[in-house]
């Protein structure tokens, strides 16, 4: 599905922002290239027949989380830290280049396995009704139970961050 | 060139942007940096997941990824509060000074 020629420049603009998240020393400019990787991924869910969940991406993830992570990156004032070369102490370079090695032995591994297995059949698969209509049909009907179970999720994580964030003492808010 | 494009494209489009996730989270030592990294994990295996629904003509895939982004979102939520809570009393968010549970 899709055009080779768009996947491919799609797929680079992916993983060159995916190093630029990994190889920046500024903690903004790696939060700016995780949203360049999100955008990137939406375009691929619109091309995958996915519209809304392209739209959700783009609102949650690059919206909410995002802004979440330059909030507390911001308020912590961490935007210079040290990068990939140079927070390792020297008796631990090792661990570096066999990280390195590893990856490029389990991609090299993956790869072989997906493309040593023979094409699969590349017809014309039908598509199917993706609508927000049919999604929520699905999600209510199908899913009924894990949707309640993540609502109950959804509040665990708030009373945590909430009782996370709070001032311990008062003599601590009062300095605040 | 393939006129077309198969499922093995993603497939190893998302082994190569899970495999830069997980070298982030082993090689940075921002704390911040890490569950950036986690969320480039999460979203390769969303992206494959609808790439899937789409090869199988199956809508459940996508229903899968609503759940994975909400899992996400939580999980950002409370790791944030997390770093917030250490950076106030060590000063720091270096996870290799974050050793207070060491022995």
């Amino acid at each position: 599905m899709g055009n080779p020629f768009v996947f491919i420049i799609l797929a680079i603009i992916a993983i060159a922002a995916a190093l630029g998240l990994l190889l920046s020393r500024n903690a903004v400019h790696s939060a700016l290239y995780l949203v360049l990787n999100f955008v990137t991924i939406a375009i691929f869910y619109l091309i995958l027949n996915a519209p809304f969940l392209a739209m959700v991406q783009v609102t949650v993830y690059a919206g909410a989380i995002v802004v979440l992570f330059l909030f507390v990156i911001m308020l912590l004032g961490a935007e210079q830290l040290r990068g990939i070369g140079d927070d390792v102490p020297t008796g631990e370079q090792f661990h570096r280049i066999l990280s390195i090695v590893l990856a490029v032995a389990l991609i090299g591994i993956f790869v072989y396995l997906i493309f040593s297995e023979g094409g699969a059949a590349a017809g014309d698969i039908p598509m199917i009704d993706t609508s927000p209509n049919q999604l929520g049909l699905t999600l209510f009907e199908d899913y009924a139970l894990p949707f309640e179970v993540t609502g109950v999720l959804l509040l665990a994580a708030i009373i945590g961050v909430v009782v996370l964030g709070r001032r311990k003492g008062k003599e601590e808010g009062n300095n605040a | 060139m393939p006129s077309t494009v198969t499922i093995e494209w993603y497939l190893a489009l998302c082994v190569i942007l899970f495999t830069l996730g997980a070298m982030g989270v082993l090689l940075r030592r921002n704390a911040i940096i890490i569950f950036m990294s986690v969320e480039l994990m999460l979203n390769s295996a969303n992206l494959l997941f609808v790439a899937f629904s789409r090869y199988l003509s199956d809508l459940n895939g996508q229903v899968l990824v609503f759940f994975v982004i909400t899992v996400a979102a939580a999980e950002v939520a409370v790791g944030l509060a997390l770093i917030v809570v250490i950076f106030r009393t060590k000063r720091s968010i270096n996870i290799d000074e974050i050793n207070l549970l060491k022995g």
